[in-house]
């Protein structure tokens, strides 16, 4: 319950209204209670002596506080609507603003599926524990005490079934409480585990169909989609045994009483309006407890969700700005690794870059080669300050990037990423992403020089094309030359392209590659690349192996100086004989 | 109980742009059901199975129902037959009748809640089996044409919704069926003038709750829709949030957040404070009656047209009328959107499976490898031809790369050798037989890609490769490993072979990715290769490793590959060259670039005067 009770302080800004629904509930609550009394008046009093009087003044009475009662309900229903889903909507705010505060190290961690979820089923199932809260959780417990006070009064002597009875109706409360919770929770990963299976299966559909393997896939559905089913059947099936176990006390309770008051209204103890009474009290106490405990149940269902939301909420992020950072920064975009060191968090395996130390000059042009997993991807990140390093510095135009505000830092930077992932809206939104208050002229500008410019113009639409989520009907190809596109409008002082023409074929990129020449003229711009040909003119080429700097200098210095990186240029563009020793002319 | 509310606050439309390059916009879920009647009964054919079961259930409701009338008539007479005439062995009797009634609606109640989940989980895994099953029989085609998002919400949250209202609407509505007709009957006849008399309020309270709930339909149809726009940004920014964070944008993503935030907070209170109101209605109906049974009720006792336990039935039964009417009312709502939800399911079984087969079809046994493209044309979409009259021939054993640039139609011809795709005009034989008369999977067996997009699953490096062939032992897949030089980073993974990879392998680099892809393809062992771009993200040092090992796996076999690699077209034994849909030139890399075509033009543009004249052929 302790996520649940911390979530909580949500409801704060809201306390009047939050307070409000469980008053009017009171006043429900209250002419609930009064109805059996004012029965038993009548008929203990009216029927013996036949005075019409009394039948209508206590008839009047009862008719006055069912309306009463319903104002009560109403208002509890509106106010508690309101307090719950806007304090929902504060979570949700909160939620999303904290995703924005995480590092990608944080990201890494947190699974993007389960992500979605926690901002938006999770925190409606919060949102109903507190309308709950607000109104039943109220009511249950104010209408048991409410009930027995109203019971002892009406008839004493009988009093002592309500507590024979209640302890019997909270130990299977409890049961309830106490097994639902872990059996929910196996529903919940039996069925996140079906839907895993199905993304997955959706998302590889090509490679399902390619080798064949639909019925591996039937199969590998068949087993979490059995586990889910007996799960689910075990865990509602626990009600099959506490539910009628519940009605059965409730009801056994009014037949002892029946049968006990029954003899004392035959001696004459009471009278039957006073049984008649007491029995609808007792009706009323035990069906509450009933009620309140399937709501107990929900209430640990929504732990789980809490215990989900908590966990982002304190999910650290691992990248802070320092108080004191920069606000402001503009550079002239001269970059140092000076002795950097870096590893993931948690892995003890050797560091990802070891011992990197080189400079940039503002409008130079850096070149990153190497193999895979040998660091690059990772050593541009730390430019922007995506993840930190874990020893050394980097700085640009000599401060170190931990000093400046990661906003003010990272506007000074145009990014494309190695998966070129762009937003629903059209083409020109997308490359305006970089700069909301481009021109419509600099959009075209930033298109062709990307080389997006003729397949844009090709779709009906050109620049107002609405592209899928994720770019779906747009080619790898397409979708990288936009996300350079959307990097070159930013018009940065430093430009990152993390293998950003990968799916691009040779010629476009060359035009692509000839476009950048002029204008990254101007500033320091990163490139990792596969060929050698886009590196070519690059005025320094980084060669990386195995997270050290293997080499480092111009092409015409490194193909003197760095057999790995003669080794690259002669698989690549070399006189003839490839890797292979295979001859050309095959 | 009467907090039954409408569960479709959990459905998540997500908002998507439109297939294609028009305008999309969001789709707006109706949450009505076009056609409720055709709905309900192919629901009834996926619970036909638990026919039996179900039968049971509800005899048991019936008697668990008709306990709960009788319960009231016992306590009524018990204080006028027994009670009042002073006859306490008599009510001791009754009270054993009473306990007697009492346990056999605990039993009937059991039985029901025992057997109702076992129903309602089987036809749900009935449904979901079925969908699953029937998604992968489906065209390429259909899945290009669906956003992702959409799917998945059909194949979770529509599934969901229906097993809701297996597990609770349906029992909750027969029993709350059965209880009003149960007791309407049993009121009047106990004491029809009184039976009037507390239905009073009924006809009243029908059309109130009507009333709301057809806003409530109105209120709920909104919130569906903010929230599908809710959820739409919040799952792209959760996926683009790198980019996001790259740019800077995160004041901009929070503002465009607040607004369909505040919009859906609107939306909800507005709809849910609706249908919550209905809960102190329906005890204001309760209270209508008992007031109405006390007065009226002690008014005729006076007049002897009732007795004391004639009051006390009818106490009980008017707290038992105003539960089940609005349960009613709400259960209808939950129904009707459940039914949309099933619609939807049933949508996507009625898609037709994937590209009919001739009935005679052949199943591949040992073949050549010989692919002809015999004049082909084929567009993905009508009018917008992508391949025009491609003709091509590849022995058996040869290398076919195909070169040109992007969107040309390469990815279009491995689509269509794979029958992903079928093609529109003239046909593709392999060792003679058009590819329609052979059995798709046994073409696919034979068949074994890189793709570009190299997806790999959420299980163990060794299983990811083991899916090129499922009996292949642990020492067979690292020998594959090893051949793809993917051996070496694999082992230097936490777990070596048993680390487990995250979400589409995305705890690899790409180059890992495809290094493990095609250990993938080698362990197929096809008699024809398809490498799509497959080796455009490894580094080229890598790639040195993997050309070797691609060739070794390239001998003997056919090959197609869509190339980049100067390496690879040199030692092709046959380059197209594809520009707009059509083979524009076709030869060997020098024969091609002693044309001084296109080709020679591509291949200039690369290098850029980089590479020695010697290596161009004279004129």
């Amino acid at each position: 319950m302790t996520n649940t009770l911390r979530l909580l302080r949500f409801v704060k800004p809201y306390w009047r209204l939050a307070l409000a629904a469980p008053l009017l509930m009171l006043l429900e609550v209250a002419m609930d209670l009064v109805q059996p009394t004012l029965l038993q008046r009548i008929i203990d009093d009216a029927l013996p002596t036949l005075d019409l009087g009394i039948i209508f003044s206590n008839g009047g009475l009862m008719l006055a506080a069912a309306s009463v009662g319903v104002i009560g309900g109403l208002g509890c229903t509106i106010f508690a609507m309101r307090a719950s889903l806007r304090t929902g909507g504060d979570l949700r705010q909160t939620l999303f603003r904290k995703v924005h505060s995480l590092s990608f190290a944080n990201l890494d961690d947190l699974d993007t599926g389960q992500l979605v979820t926690r901002l938006t089923s999770d925190v409606t199932a919060i949102e109903q524990i507190i309308q709950m809260g607000l109104r039943i959780m109220v009511r249950a417990p104010l209408l048991l005490v409410g009930s027995l006070i109203m019971s002892i009064i009406t008839a004493p002597s009988l009093a002592w079934i309500f507590f024979a009875f209640m302890p019997l109706l909270l130990v299977l409360v409890w049961w309830v409480v106490v097994r639902a919770r872990p059996m929910f929770r196996r529903v919940q990963k039996a069925l996140d585990g079906v839907n895993e299976t199905i993304q997955e299966s959706l998302s590889g559909i090509r490679v399902v169909k390619a080798f064949v393997r639909r019925f591996h896939e039937n199969k590998r559905f068949a087993r979490v989609n059995d586990n889910l089913m007996q799960t689910s059947v075990k865990a509602f099936r626990m009600f099959a045994i506490v539910f009628p176990a519940m009605m059965l006390v409730v009801n056994g309770g009014v037949v002892v009483a029946l049968y006990l008051g029954g003899g004392r209204v035959m001696r004459g103890d009471i009278q039957i309006g006073q049984l008649m009474a007491f029995i609808n009290y007792l009706m009323m106490a035990l069906r509450e407890v009933l009620f309140f405990g399937m709501l107990v149940s929900s209430l640990s269902r929504a732990e789980a969700s809490a215990e989900r939301i908590v966990e982002v909420l304190d999910t650290q992020s691992t990248i802070l700005d320092r108080p004191d950072a920069l606000p402001q920064f503009e550079p002239q975009g001269r970059v140092a690794f000076e002795n950097v060191t870096f590893s993931y968090e948690g892995s003890d395996s050797e560091p990802v870059l070891d011992g990197i130390s080189f400079t940039a000059e503002p409008g130079s042009t850096v070149a990153l080669l190497g193999a895979t997993g040998s660091g690059k991807t990772t050593l541009v990140n730390l430019i922007p300050r995506f993840y930190d390093v874990t020893a050394g510095r980097v700085t640009v135009d000599g401060v170190d990037v931990r000093d400046v505000r990661q906003t003010a830092l990272r506007r000074a930077m145009g990014i494309s990423l190695q998966e070129p992932i762009l937003f629903s809206g059209t083409i020109r939104d997308n490359i305006r992403y970089g700069r909301p208050d481009a021109t419509d002229e600099e959009v075209v500008a930033a298109a062709k020089a990307a080389q997006a410019h003729d397949f844009v113009m090709s779709f009906p639409d050109g620049y107002d094309s609405e592209i899928g989520q994720r770019g779906v009907n747009l080619s790898g190809g397409q979708k990288q030359r936009l996300a350079i596109a959307r990097a070159l409008i930013t018009n940065p002082a430093i430009l990152i392209l993390d293998d950003s023409t990968s799916s691009v074929d040779v010629d476009t990129e060359a035009r692509i590659q000839e476009a950048l020449d002029e204008i990254m003229a101007e500033r320091t711009s990163f490139v990792i690349a596969q060929r050698v040909s886009t590196v070519l003119n690059a005025d320094k080429i980084l060669v990386l192996d195995g997270g050290r700097l293997a080499a480092e200098g111009t092409h015409h210095e490194l193909l003197a100086t760095s057999p790995i990186y003669r080794e690259i240029y002669d698989s690549q563009l070399g006189n003839g004989v490839n890797a292979n020793g295979n001859n050309q002319t095959s | 109980m009467a907090t039954t509310r409408p569960v479709s606050t959990t459905r998540r439309p997500v908002r998507q742009g439109g297939p294609g390059h028009g305008p999309g916009g969001g789709f707006a879920h109706i949450e009505r059901p076009n056609n409720a009647r055709g709905a309900l009964r192919r629901l009834w054919s996926f619970l036909a199975e638990s026919k039996r079961d179900l039968l049971v259930v509800v005899l048991l409701v019936l008697v668990a129902t008709g306990a709960a009338v009788i319960l009231p008539i016992i306590q009524g007479r018990a204080i006028d037959d027994y009670i009042l005439k002073g006859d306490l062995p008599g009510l001791g009797r009754i009270a054993l009748l009473y306990m007697g009634v009492l346990a056999v609606q605990a039993s009937a109640n059991f039985g029901q809640h025992w057997l109702m989940p076992a129903i309602s989980q089987r036809t749900i895994r009935l449904i979901r089996k079925r969908l699953f099953e029937h998604l992968q029989l489906l065209s390429l085609r259909y899945f290009d044409s669906k956003p992702h998002g959409e799917l998945m919400s059909r194949l979770t949250n529509d599934v969901e919704t229906i097993s809701m209202m297996l597990n609770q609407s349906a029992t909750q509505l027969i029993s709350s069926m059965l209880t009003i007709i149960g007791v309407c009957f049993t009121m009047f006849a106990v004491n029809w003038r009184m039976a009037l008399v507390t239905l009073v309020s009924v006809p009243m309270m029908a059309i109130v709750t009507r009333y709301i709930a057809k806003h409530t339909r109105r209120g709920y149809r909104e919130q569906q829709a903010t929230l599908g726009i809710m959820n739409g940004i919040i799952e792209e920014t959760i996926t683009g949030e790198r980019v996001i964070k790259a740019y800077a944008r995160e004041e901009a993503s929070m503002a465009e957040f607040d607004v369909s935030n505040q919009a859906y907070v609107k939306a909800a209170i507005f709809a849910q404070t609706l249908s919550g109101v209905v809960g102190p209605l329906s005890g204001l109906i309760n209270h209508l009656a008992y007031a109405i049974v006390a007065l009226v009720g002690a008014v005729m006792a006076i007049n002897g047209l009732a007795t004391v336990g004639t009051i006390a039935i009818f106490i009980n039964y008017s707290r038992e009328l105003g539960r089940p009417l609005m349960m009613i009312a709400n259960l209808l709502n939950t129904i009707q959107s459940s039914l949309a939800g099933a619609e939807r399911i049933f949508e996507v079984l009625d898609e037709v499976p994937e590209l009919g087969e001739h009935d005679d079809a052949v199943s591949l046994g040992d073949i050549a490898g010989d692919v002809v493209f015999d004049d082909v044309s084929f567009s993905y979409v009508e009018g917008v031809p992508v391949l025009k009259s491609v003709a091509l021939h590849a022995e058996p054993g040869q290398t076919i790369a195909l070169v040109g640039p992007t969107g040309a139609g390469k990815t279009t011809i491995v689509n269509l050798l794979t029958r992903f795709y079928d093609v529109d005009e003239g046909s593709i034989r392999l060792d003679g037989v058009d590819l329609r008369q052979i059995d798709r999977d046994s073409l696919r067996r034979a068949i074994a890609l890189v793709l570009q997009d190299n997806f790999l699953f959420a299980q163990s490096v060794m299983e990811n490769i083991r899916y090129g062939r499922l009996d292949a032992t642990d020492e067979e897949v690292i020998a594959a490993a090893r051949l793809a030089n993917a051996d070496h980073f694999i082992r230097r993974l936490p777990n070596g072979y048993q680390t487990e990879l995250s979400e589409r392998g995305s705890n690899l680099s790409q180059g890992q990715r495809q290094l493990l892809a095609i250990a993938r393809a080698m362990l197929a062992n096809p008699q024809i290769l398809i490498l799509d771009e497959a080796t455009s993200s490894v580094d080229t040092r890598t790639e040195i490793h993997i050309q070797e090992a691609l060739l070794r796996l390239m001998e003997g076999r056919t090959a197609f590959v869509i190339a980049h690699r100067l390496s690879t077209i040199r030692s092709a034994d046959q380059v197209l060259v594809i520009d707009d849909g059509e083979i524009i030139e076709r030869g060997t890399h020098m024969s091609l670039l002693a044309q001084r075509g296109f080709y020679y033009n591509l291949y200039m543009s690369q290098f850029k005067g980089h590479v020695d004249p010697v290596m161009i052929p004279a004129e």
